[in-house]
């Protein structure tokens, strides 16, 4: 879906500077509180008007400063996930959910209330009121409702941000299928890297209202010199593999990824050929001069150094090479004694159990 | 006890102008509160002290405005009667009138608190998913501010129902014409050996009173519930 976004916006002294095509699939909108991802998202929404710019989707200007474009907030299709839920509380679940249904995108047929309803897990739900739902239950009803308004497309402004861990984990996995389902196109906003690991296919990095990059999210995490906006402490890398076998007795599993490297974690035989989502943390990558044998690290990667530079507080920040790219953060000192260098040939290594999947 | 002839003509009359008060001033009331629960614009202050000006003023004083601009040869007055043929003038109409300039800003506040409390960002929510500002409006606001629409009925109706300084000075107190049941108690005070009929109107003031009130706390109840909120 073709979408030209170029935005300028300022109060006082933040200035927002915003230049993207949101791509099929997943855009990830990711930057630290006071970046300005949710005025952008405003912006496109046209719930704010920008300073100057233009905004185009699906090949329908809705806003050009240029032009003296600006379509009203209630004609631009765009679905509005919210981080509270905002969810209207005379109208029970399934009035909150039509509210919005009449409207159709084009000659796209509109999506189907009963697979939504499915998907979210909302049969039960759906003469409640509001007031009555949990508030994972209430944020599924708003993504709902924002799916079943026939968006050209979604926005989701730290959809999970105002719910604990637990709920958070119940919903990421819905999100996913409706992701897969109704393949649309998504903006996706959030400070959490965990979310956007596991759910981005695009990374758009935001910090101080600049843009700091734009791309594949697996380049994007990589890229040593982006660490400082792309997760910090918590960075690391995003690897695509394959489950290729298991080994019963342990509940191993063993991974390919695509550029063919073996990984190791654990899971479950009904895995076996499903596509996996793994994120290894540049800190819990270790790094060895030989291969160190009677070691209960099961994941042992031969291969070299390609980039390096020095991160907070004498910490370094490597890119290696080990039949994929990953990331490594280890001590200065550690860095400087074992003298490492560019192409440095060096072993990381990282337990199966530090090993998350997105 | 039995309700005479003379009492039940001034209970309708009552009730009739309370009725007529707030039909008429409901509509204007909520465009009014939501001008100034909503927009900004040029005069903004005066329009609000202009519409709270009769709670503050001495009845009788807004009474003889209304003498000045709705009497026949009055600016507003003479244009009813010149292009509509209607007279304010000691009739049930005019009681209207004065109940209404009354009852007004106690309706507008009641409203406009209600509008002052709806989450705008529903609003914003309700945009998002394709409706249009009206149909937001009709579907989100309106729905959620009825408690306060109910209570500024309320107290209209209850205003209406006792206002007394602003209707004799301009209508007088004419029985069967303007004589609502504050004045006909007046009246009767004025009158010798007259304690029980004095109390006979006091006692059904009362009771409509009461009646008013037990049906917008009701009528506020179920819509509350509506609202999905428990009291």
């Amino acid at each position: 879906m073709a979408s030209d976004i170029r935005l300028k916006k300022s109060f006082g002294r933040f200035h927002l500077n915003a230049e993207f095509n949101a791509e099929d699939g997943l855009t990830a909108l990711f930057g630290p509180s006071g970046a300005g991802k949710t005025l952008l998202a405003q912006m496109l929404a046209g719930l704010v008007t920008p300073d100057e710019g233009h905004i185009e989707i699906a090949g329908r200007t809705l806003f050009s400063s240029a032009k003296g474009i600006n379509v009203p907030a209630h004609q631009r299709h765009i679905g509005f996930v919210f981080q509270e839920h905002r969810l209207f509380p005379h109208f029970s679940v399934r009035g909150n959910l039509t509210y919005g249904s009449g409207r159709r995108a084009g000659k796209a047929p509109p999506v189907s209330f009963d697979k939504v309803v499915d998907i979210l897990g909302l049969t039960a739900l759906l003469e409640r009121k509001p007031a009555s739902l949990s508030g994972g239950e209430r944020q599924r009803v708003a993504i709902g409702r924002a799916i079943l308004s026939n968006p050209k497309i979604l926005v989701m402004d730290e959809p999970l941000s105002s719910l604990d861990d637990a709920r958070k984990a119940e919903i990421l996995p819905l999100i996913e299928d409706l992701k897969s389902e109704f393949n649309l196109t998504t903006l996706y906003i959030s400070h959490s890297i965990e979310e956007i690991a596991r759910l981005a296919d695009t990374l758009l990095l935001l910090d101080k209202g600049e843009m700091k990059a734009v791309g594949p999210i697996s380049n994007i995490l990589n890229r040593l010199d982006l660490i400082p906006f792309a997760g910090g402490y918590d960075a690391g890398t995003l690897i695509e593999a394959t489950v290729t076998v298991y080994e019963p007795g342990h509940h191993m599993l063993t991974l390919k990824t695509e550029s063919g490297g073996k990984l190791y974690i654990t899971g479950s035989a009904k895995e076996i050929g499903s596509p996996v989502r793994l994120r290894i943390r540049a800190r819990d990558v270790a790094l060895s001069e030989t291969e160190p044998k009677s070691i209960s690290i099961l994941n042992r990667f031969k291969g070299r150094v390609i980039d390096h530079c020095s991160g907070a507080q004498g910490m370094e920040e490597l890119l290696l090479d080990v039949g994929f790219p990953l990331t490594a953060r280890i001590t200065r000192k550690s860095f400087e004694e074992m003298k490492l260098k560019k192409d440095s040939p060096v072993w990381a290594l990282v337990k199966a159990v530090t090993i998350s999947r997105s | 006890m039995s309700i005479s002839p003379a009492e039940l003509e001034v209970i309708l009359l009552s009730l009739k102008v309370a009725l007529w008060c707030v039909g008429i001033s409901l509509l204007p009331a909520l465009v009014m509160a939501w001008l100034l629960a909503r927009r900004e614009f040029y005069g903004k202050t005066a329009l609000n002290v202009l519409v709270h000006l009769p709670i503050v003023l001495p009845p009788v004083v807004v009474g003889y405005f209304l003498l000045v601009l709705l009497g026949n040869r009055g600016p507003i007055g003479g244009w009813l009667l010149e292009y509509f043929g209607i007279s304010l003038i000691f009739n049930w109409k005019g009681v209207v009138a004065a109940t209404a300039v009354m009852a007004f800003p106690f309706i507008t506040r009641a409203i406009r608190q209600a509008i002052e409390a709806v989450d705008r960002t529903l609003e914003v929510a309700a945009l998002t998913l394709g409706r249009p500002p009206f149909m937001v409006f009709l579907t989100i606001t309106l729905p959620l501010i009825l408690p306060g629409i109910l209570a500024g009925i309320t107290l209209g109706f209850a205003r209406a129902l006792g206002e007394f300084g602003a209707t004799i000075t301009f209508v007088a107190n004419i029985p069967g014409e303007t004589q609502t049941l504050p004045l006909a108690i007046y009246t009767l005070l004025q009158t010798p050996n007259a304690e029980t009929a004095v109390w006979r109107l006091v006692i059904i003031s009362v009771v409509l009173a009461f009646a008013a009130i037990a049906l917008s706390e009701w009528l506020t109840r179920r819509s509350v519930r509506r609202l999905g909120g428990g009291i």
